[in-house]
């Protein structure tokens, strides 16, 4: 799909933009011991309220792709649109909520203080912050733990206070970067289920990376997989698993095809690595 | 073991009961016994049952060590070489101070005493215990006062001058060193949230900051007294000198402790430049910040005290200690060391207090993992 393209099913509302759209995307970092090129000639469109998982193994340029998404690195060569802008317009226009590896909770700060950070910078009135503190930690089934520390929670509930801190202004878009890389699985289970039925709720778009099958699997709409040196998108898969996902889709036979296929194409992504 | 004691608390009470049992000997065998020394000593070397007959309480260990303190220090001559057998109870009185000490931070470990209020003893004990052995010591074998005066001549002396001592307070800490902490301190703060954000001060000012703490105070105090004039200025110039490098480095080390996660996150919400200082490298760069400020509280009084020995109003704690020595008045010499390690701790203290309340997020201080 171009960048022009015109949803005609809609009357009058304006145009559908996608929300998310690469061309010969490629970004290369220079090195003292060479180039290394981190992503090569990606093409990607996401549309809005898809759930998009990135998955492959390490240094295949996922995590760099939410990046240069999010403006926190720049591209080389090609074009990348957020919502028809140049990442840098979109990024002070505040279309994302970034989900880090790690809560990156700031400790001097109550939990509640931290999801009315960037309320503050973006300079929301008192009982704005207070109404959607409320309502997103509601989201994240924290209440009751507004006063707390970051460090007097555990590393799920930690990781959930950030992710309603990434909520807390209302942006369309999520980036969400291995969020649930750092905890055991049972609780990333939970997660899991959690942020599909937020996903429903909300209507937010999600980017999310990931290197679990089961996960990306689990949660997508659409699964990007990708390869290393150079990192690239070796293919795209359209998951059309019902939007309601009980934890137990996962031992279905649409399910395992689907994470069949992913194995198949990350597998493929390796066998390039071994010709080299 | 029967008295319920570890091996080195055996040795103490050994050494404390048996140098009290000589002391009680030597009170019995000279002519002129203080009646109440002898009761002490007497009482300390009963502890000894405690080895033939069943173990003791640890706060008798206590009140046997305040007992032949008191009565030993009660008992000193004026004037002359106290009696041999009374250096038996200043040993007598330490190895029980030591022994009550060592049982009692054992019974807050175990948790039979309270660590709230018992933790206080301690040090408290410690101390009272170095003055007492100062004081026995200086007065026992009659040092010369201008070598060293007894504490007990120390405090007569704070007594008797805190007039003096007072205004010497005011001049020098009040007037000096807080100002030029202060101006310091914010000075070195604010030249390192610039150097911070310009590579171009970063390359000509951190040099001239590290040159400037390089310069020996000896010499430029009286340079500042002579830019500055006679009074508490020309103090005040040279604490700012003293301050300001420490809190510069502390500082643009601190502004840099923001991990880069926390740095991406303000980019996310395309916060500004302020907006990323005040909310995230600021608080982040705290506990440095506060290092400087405490190493700063003490340097500050030192470079205020010496500055004085460069020319100065006739008052001052650094004019007093150089022209008491010069009068061979040694005791107020002490006395005004006395006043200055009191602000000094004071002032310091009361930067840890502070640091305690605004860095409680802190590893370090809360005494949790990072």
């Amino acid at each position: 799909m171009s960048v022009t393209s015109i949803n005609s099913s809609t009357t009058g509302t304006g145009v559908a933009l996608p929300v998310v759209e690469a061309e010969h995307l490629g970004l290369t970092f220079s090195t003292n011991d060479g180039d290394v090129v981190a992503l090569s000639d990606v093409n990607l469109t996401i549309e809005k309220g898809d759930f998009v998982s990135f998955i492959g193994p390490s240094g295949c340029g996922k995590t760099t792709f939410l990046r240069t998404i999010a403006d926190l690195e720049q591209p080389t060569s090609g074009t990348l649109r957020i919502n028809g802008q140049t990442p840098e317009n979109a990024r002070k226009d505040r279309a994302y909520g970034y989900v880090f590896q790690a809560p990156a909770l700031y400790p001097w700060r109550t939990i509640e203080k931290n999801i009315a950070l960037p309320l503050e910078i973006m300079g929301h009135s008192a009982q704005q912050q207070a109404e959607r503190i409320k309502r997103t930690m509601d989201l994240v089934n924290l209440t009751g733990f507004e006063k707390k520390y970051p460090w007097q929670l555990s590393g799920g509930m930690q990781q959930r206070a950030s992710i309603a801190r990434a909520l807390a202004f209302d942006a369309d878009l999520l980036l969400m970067d291995e969020p649930f890389g750092a905890l055991d699985e049972i609780v990333r289970d939970h997660l899991n289920s959690e942020l599909l039925k937020l996903w429903d709720r909300t209507k937010k778009t999600i980017c999310f990376v990931t290197h679990s099958i089961p996960e990306a699997v689990y949660l997508s709409t659409k699964i990007v997989v990708m390869s290393p040196r150079p990192g690239r998108v070796t293919d795209v898969i359209e998951s059309n698993l019902p939007r309601e996902r009980p934890l137990d889709i996962r031992e279905t036979p649409e399910f395992l095809a689907i994470a069949a296929r992913v194995r198949d194409g990350l597998r493929a992504g390796h066998s390039y690595e071994e010709v080299m | 073991m029967k008295s319920g004691l570890t091996l080195l608390q055996a040795v103490l009470a050994v050494v404390a009961g048996g140098t009290a049992l000589f002391g009680l000997v030597g009170a019995a065998i000279s002519a002129d016994a203080e009646l109440l020394l002898t009761l002490a000593f007497g009482f300390g070397a009963l502890t000894l049952a405690r080895f033939v007959w069943r173990p003791i309480s640890f706060w008798l260990d206590g009140v046997a060590a305040a007992l032949i303190a008191l009565t030993l220090v009660w008992a000193l001559p004026r004037g002359t070489v106290m009696p041999g057998h009374y250096w038996f109870g200043m040993v007598s009185a330490w190895a029980f101070a030591w022994l009550f000490v060592d049982q009692l931070s054992a019974a807050i470990r175990k948790g039979t005493v309270p660590r709230q209020a018992m933790g206080l003893l301690i040090p408290a004990v410690f101390g009272v215990s170095l003055l007492v052995m100062w004081e026995i010591v200086t007065r026992g074998a009659n040092v010369p006062p201008v070598l060293l005066p007894a504490p007990s001549a120390i405090g007569a002396q704070l007594a008797n001058s805190a007039p003096i001592l007072w205004a010497d307070f005011v001049q020098t800490f009040v007037k000096s060193v807080i100002p030029g902490y202060i101006i310091g301190c914010l000075a070195g703060l604010v030249v390192a949230i610039a150097v911070d954000r310009s590579p171009f001060l970063k390359a000509g000012l951190l040099p001239i900051g590290n040159f400037m703490s390089a310069l020996p105070i000896i010499g430029i105090a009286p340079i500042m007294v002579m830019w500055f004039g006679f009074d508490w200025q020309s103090k005040a110039a040279v604490v700012v000198a003293m301050t300001f490098f420490p809190m510069l480095v502390n500082t643009v080390a601190g502004l840099n402790a923001a991990s880069s996660i926390e740095r991406d996150l303000m980019r996310t919400y395309a916060a500004n430049y302020w907006q990323t200082l005040l909310k995230l490298r600021l608080p982040a760069a705290g506990p440095f910040i506060f290092n400087a400020l405490k190493i700063n509280s003490t340097l500050a009084l030192i470079g205020a005290i010496v500055a004085e020995f460069f020319g100065t109003p006739v008052v001052g704690m650094g004019f007093r200690i150089s022209t008491g020595v010069g009068r061979l008045a040694i005791d107020l010499v002490w006395a005004e060391i006395a006043v200055a390690a009191v602000a000094g701790s004071a002032f310091y203290g009361v930067i840890a207090l502070i640091e305690r309340g605004v860095t409680f997020w802190h590893p370090s201080v809360r005494g949790g993992r990072a």
